[in-house]
């Protein structure tokens, strides 16, 4: 991926202003803003919210790993995530990712070589009654079985 | 004030903070542990140092690494379900770590020879145990160039952002106090191989030996405020000068 | 809004004009929470714009409420003052829906029909509602939880005034105490109990830290979310009272950690914020008690550990959630070193019920005597987010005491599709399987420790005959591996190893020796681990085995999956009776594996076959059987 590379440090430091300076308290607010601007985690962006944060870049690179939340590589241009909380287990949720990673050959977590579908698992987003659930970028798809996610997902290209 | 209470029924004394493991080892009592040095802050990552403490009516299992000694506590250092608890425990680190010496000969004591597990599946480190020593000495050192990555199954020891760190100095602290030997390190006399790194070796001007890498002098030079020249003789050619200084007086 | 409140007062003043004012003949209350699943943000918009071109903004107000609780029937709509309950509702009702608010006349068509047919018009008189009781969820299809006035206008912030201008600190705490309230987040530690020990541990400064664990993270629970989302302001008011009571006269200063995948409840709980600040029951000062006191938002970073108090406070500085051995308690050295006092959402949420309503109300309800002894009993309600295979999921609040069977039957409605109940799960990773058997446990924090489960947060996921019970070990087993902070052996690796050893048997690999591993392993996690995490992560494995072995050992020994879960031990084929040779099946199978001729019956070549199911979903015969 060439991303890395057309990141504007400008946008970096934008967030990071809104942010106070020198208070790890707020790494992992920091983060999350960072990845609501780039979608992932630019390795230039975690190093400027290092030296921003003043904490090591060890640190930062052990929270930003640790964390579910965080993402270090680009993803997608659309995201289906999987709910896999106790509730959509029990109604077939692994069906559904076991679905989704055949057909678009790709693991939990992976992106499709042609970046248009990234596939991820949420714990419990609390829609339980509707379970299994589908959630495509950001829009809910409820009681999904792997024959209606071929529909849901039909307009996204494969490769 | 001292902290008073018994190991083994044994009276002992410590000071207020002081860690159990640190006291009893002090006492002669032995624990064994695979994840503990006095000198860094200590997180219970093995589970080996098991040992029973009872205060008042409550008695439980816990780590004697991590635990703050208090008064009028009782600790046991052995029992059958402490040995049964290591053992297992240490059944599940050889699985991780099936080539490590150390590991072979302590599960051995505790009976265990072959994991009845097979090798684990998510292992970039082969024979990490992860006890985390290494990044906890190069934290304790000030130079943050070792961290923990991942978490869960995924858990293992890398560097920041996957790359050589700028404040690595080769100092080689993290494999030395590898308890499993695992860190690849690699010195030549001119050189020493470190985490994807390779240092220059300051080498001895009396006798030519590699005496500490260029990064390290430069880096312990400017926080210890030693002088410029303190690292151009090696140790022992220091001692054998300071012995012939010693003998020509004497003599 | 006003400028901020000076004082008690002030606030009782606003408070009382807001009560008198006239309110708008109708106001039609939209959930919003779940039902944003089925399209409820569509719905507010469309009726938004319905009031705005039917030019009846003077008559109608709309609403976007927190979740309403009766999730199986959403989208819900609610309207007063009438309290007519509307199920399943669709764009096109919206204008039926207006007209009859309008006329004042109900529109029958969407109420509630229970299996006999019988309609219901009132919210509180459906099934589901009745046999509940809804003190922290009074509120959540009645007002807006984006504004302080509604919240104000139910008496909302009265406990705030009461505890702050006739109650010292220490009463508070004693009020607390007595009433028997504990800790919502699963462990039932008495919250009074904390609160004293926080405000008598040293701190150099006077800082101590109010702490609001809402990073909800049991997969199938979601209480704290509909708190949060339904009613922010009695949670502040709740951490308010509390910073009040253990915090003055130091340097009280307050933190939510929130679950950043609740995107509705952060940004809620944000505006809810600065409401109270503008009002002035945040800052410097509040009502005139010296009270100094606001809160920070910390967002999680989706780890499930971090649930654990010192983890928590460890993501909050800035680190991972690893936790630390708790010899020293948090409330003398907690977060940055200082004393702190962390409570759940929930908790936080009955402080001013109890302030406002009194001990004596709070202990009437719930379990047990609390008078002596704070753990005597389970007072007050308890949140249960009941979910899985019942007929009414949804969120429902039931007193302490209340047993499973009338959680699960009177107001779940018992199984659905005709299915046999199997097991009810509850308290999450950390919590248990109990079996038919144990429907008529109350449900209170002792009770159910003692049957091998635990109370939790407050998950209950209902499991019928299709569920797997080794599969339900394997999940939760499987989740904890990779949630485990991964810092001590037998919680990291022991987790790795027995969810191997689950897979074994879930394949028919395994033998009763496996079984055996499993209990000695899940032994050593238990006792030797760190954390609660690591320590309670065996007793969904173990309470299965306790109650279900015959589950088991049907698949070490017959290589059978009695529930028909298991992938590699069932096979899926077609009943040439049935099948009618459509060829949908044959067309939807991925594996290509399906072969017959059109209009004649089809079967499944067993080889190539990986049982993903789609052939069952698709056949409209019922033909394909899966054994």
């Amino acid at each position: 991926m060439t991303a890395a590379k057309t990141i504007d440090p400008k946008r970096i430091d934008r967030v990071l202003a809104r942010h106070p300076q020198g208070k790890p308290t707020a790494l992992v607010n920091l983060l999350h803003d960072l990845q609501a601007e780039f979608r992932y985690l630019p390795e230039l962006a975690m190093e400027k919210a290092a030296s921003y944060l003043n904490v090591p870049n060890g640190q930062l690179f052990r929270v930003a790993t640790f964390y579910e939340s965080f993402h270090l590589k680009p993803r997608g241009k659309h995201i289906a995530t999987v709910c896999t909380g106790t509730a959509c287990h029990v109604r077939g949720a692994p069906k559904l990712t076991d679905h989704i990673s055949r057909e678009f050959e790709i693991p939990v977590g992976g992106t499709t070589k042609n970046m248009e579908l990234t596939l991820e698992t949420v714990n419990c987003v609390g829609a339980c009654a509707l379970g299994p659930l589908l959630i495509l970028d950001g829009e809910y798809h409820g009681n999904m079985s792997p024959a209606k996610l071929d529909r849901t997902l039909k307009t996204i290209k494969r490769g | 004030m001292p902290i008073r209470f018994k190991i083994n029924d044994v009276a002992v004394e410590a000071k207020p903070g002081e860690g159990l493991l640190d006291v009893a080892r002090r006492n002669g009592f032995s624990i064994p542990s695979l994840c503990h040095l006095e000198s860094v802050p200590a997180i219970g990552a093995c589970r080996i140092c098991l040992v029973e403490v009872r205060r008042g009516r409550r008695s439980k299992l816990t780590t004697s690494c991590n635990y703050e000694v208090l008064d009028g506590i009782e600790v046991s250092t052995d029992s059958p379900e402490i040995r049964r608890h290591r053992a297992m425990n240490l059944e599940l680190l050889l699985a991780r770590a099936p080539s490590s010496e150390a590991i072979r000969k302590l599960a051995a004591q505790y009976g265990v020879s072959q994991p009845r597990f097979g090798p684990i599946k998510y292992n970039p480190l082969p024979n990490c145990i992860l006890c985390e020593l290494c990044v906890r000495a190069c934290t304790e050192l000030g130079h943050h160039a070792l961290t923990t990555v991942g978490r869960g199954d995924r858990k293992r020891i890398g560097l920041p952002f996957n790359k050589p760190a700028d404040t690595c100095v080769g100092c080689g602290a993290c494999a030395s106090v590898c308890p499993t030997h695992c860190i690849p390190m690699t010195d030549t006399l001119t050189k020493r191989a470190i985490w994807g790194q390779k240092h220059d070796f300051v080498r001895c001007s009396e006798c030519g030996a590699p005496v500490i890498t260029k990064k390290h002098r430069d880096h312990a030079i400017a926080t210890k405020g030693l002088p410029e020249d303190y690292y151009d003789v090696c140790q022992s050619c220091k001692q054998i000068a300071t012995s012939q200084r010693f003998a020509a007086i004497v003599w | 809004m006003t400028s901020p409140f000076k004082n008690a007062a002030e606030l009782e003043k606003h408070q009382k004009q807001l009560q008198g004012q006239k309110q708008l003949p109708s106001t039609i209350a939209v959930c919003t929470s779940g039902c944003v699943a089925y399209g409820a943000n569509r719905l507010v918009d469309a009726f938004t714009k319905a009031v705005k071109s039917r030019k009846i903004g003077d008559q109608v107000r709309i609403i976007a409420t927190g979740c309403q609780g009766f999730c199986e029937r959403g989208p819900l709509v609610v309207v007063h003052p009438q309290e007519w309950f509307y199920e399943k509702v669709d764009g096109k009702d919206i204008n039926d829906i207006l007209d009859s608010a309008l006329k004042g006349k109900v529109l029958k068509r969407l109420l509630h029909k229970d299996a006999k047919g019988k309609t219901y018009q009132k919210e509180s008189e459906v099934p589901f509602y009745r046999n509940q009781k809804r003190l922290l969820l009074a509120q959540n299809s009645r007002i807006d939880p984006c504004s302080i006035d509604d919240y104000l206008r139910a008496g909302g912030y009265a406990a705030l005034a009461k505890a702050l201008t006739k109650m010292a600190p220490e009463e508070v705490i004693e009020q607390i105490t007595a009433s028997g309230l504990r800790g919502r987040g699963g462990g039932g530690f008495p919250a009074g109990v904390k609160w004293k020990s926080c405000r008598a541990a040293a701190s150099k400064n006077g800082v101590r830290y109010i702490i609001c664990n809402a990073d909800e993270g049991d997969p199938g629970a979601f209480m704290d979310r509909a708190l949060i989302e339904g009613n922010p302001h009695s949670v502040i008011e709740g951490m308010i009272i509390g910073a009040w009571a253990v915090g003055h006269p130091g340097k009280p200063q307050g933190f939510v950690y929130i679950r950043n995948e609740y995107p509705l409840a952060v940004e809620r709980l944000g505006i809810a914020l600065e409401q109270a600040r503008a009002a002035g029951l945040l800052g410097k000062n509040i009502l005139g008690s010296g009270l100094n006191f606001d809160i920070q938002v910390n967002r999680g970073g989706g780890a499930f550990v971090c649930g654990e108090s010192t983890a928590l406070m460890a993501s909050i500085e800035g680190d991972v959630g690893r936790p630390r051995a708790k010899h020293i308690h948090t409330v003398e050295v907690g977060l940055n070193g200082k004393p702190s006092n962390l409570n759940n959402v929930e908790t936080w949420a009955n402080v001013p019920l109890i302030i406002d309503h009194g001990v004596k109300w709070f202990t009437k309800i719930g379990t047990g005597d609390v008078s002596d002894n704070p753990w005597g009993g389970s007072k007050g309600t308890k949140i249960f987010a009941l979910v899985g295979k019942v007929k009414n999921t949804g969120l429902v609040e039931v007193p302490m005491g209340a047993t499973l069977r009338e959680i699960i039957y009177d107001i779940g409605g018992g199984i659905r599709d005709g299915k046999k109940f199997k097991a009810v799960q509850t308290g999450g990773p950390s919590g248990g399987c109990l079996p038919e058997s144990k429907l008529d446990v109350p449900v209170d924090f002792d009770t159910l420790v003692q049957e091998g489960s635990m109370m939790g947060s407050g998950g209950m996921i209902v499991m019928d005959e299709d569920t797997c019970m080794v599969d339900v070990a394997k999940y939760f087993v499987g989740f904890l591996k990779f949630e485990s902070c991964g810092n001590c052996t037998s919680c990291r690796d022991g987790l790795i190893r027995l969810h191997e050893l689950l897979e074994d048997i879930t394949t028919g690999r395994g033998s009763e020796a496996t079984i055996q591993l499993i209990e000695d392993l899940a032994e050593t996690v238990r006792a030797s681990s760190l954390c609660a995490l690591g320590t309670s992560a065996v007793n969904p494995l173990q309470s299965t085995l306790r109650y279900f072995r015959d589950e088991y050992l049907a698949h070490v020994q017959d290589q059978r999956c009695p529930a028909k879960v298991c992938k590699e031990l069932i096979t899926f084929t077609i009943d040439a009776k049935k099948c009618n040779g459509c060829t949908l099946c044959a067309k939807r199978c991925p594996q290509d594996t399906i072969e017959g001729k059109k209009k004649k019956p089809y079967t499944i070549i067993q080889d190539n076959c990986i049982k993903c199911g789609i052939c069952m979903d698709v056949c409209q015969q019922d033909a394909v059987i899966v054994q």
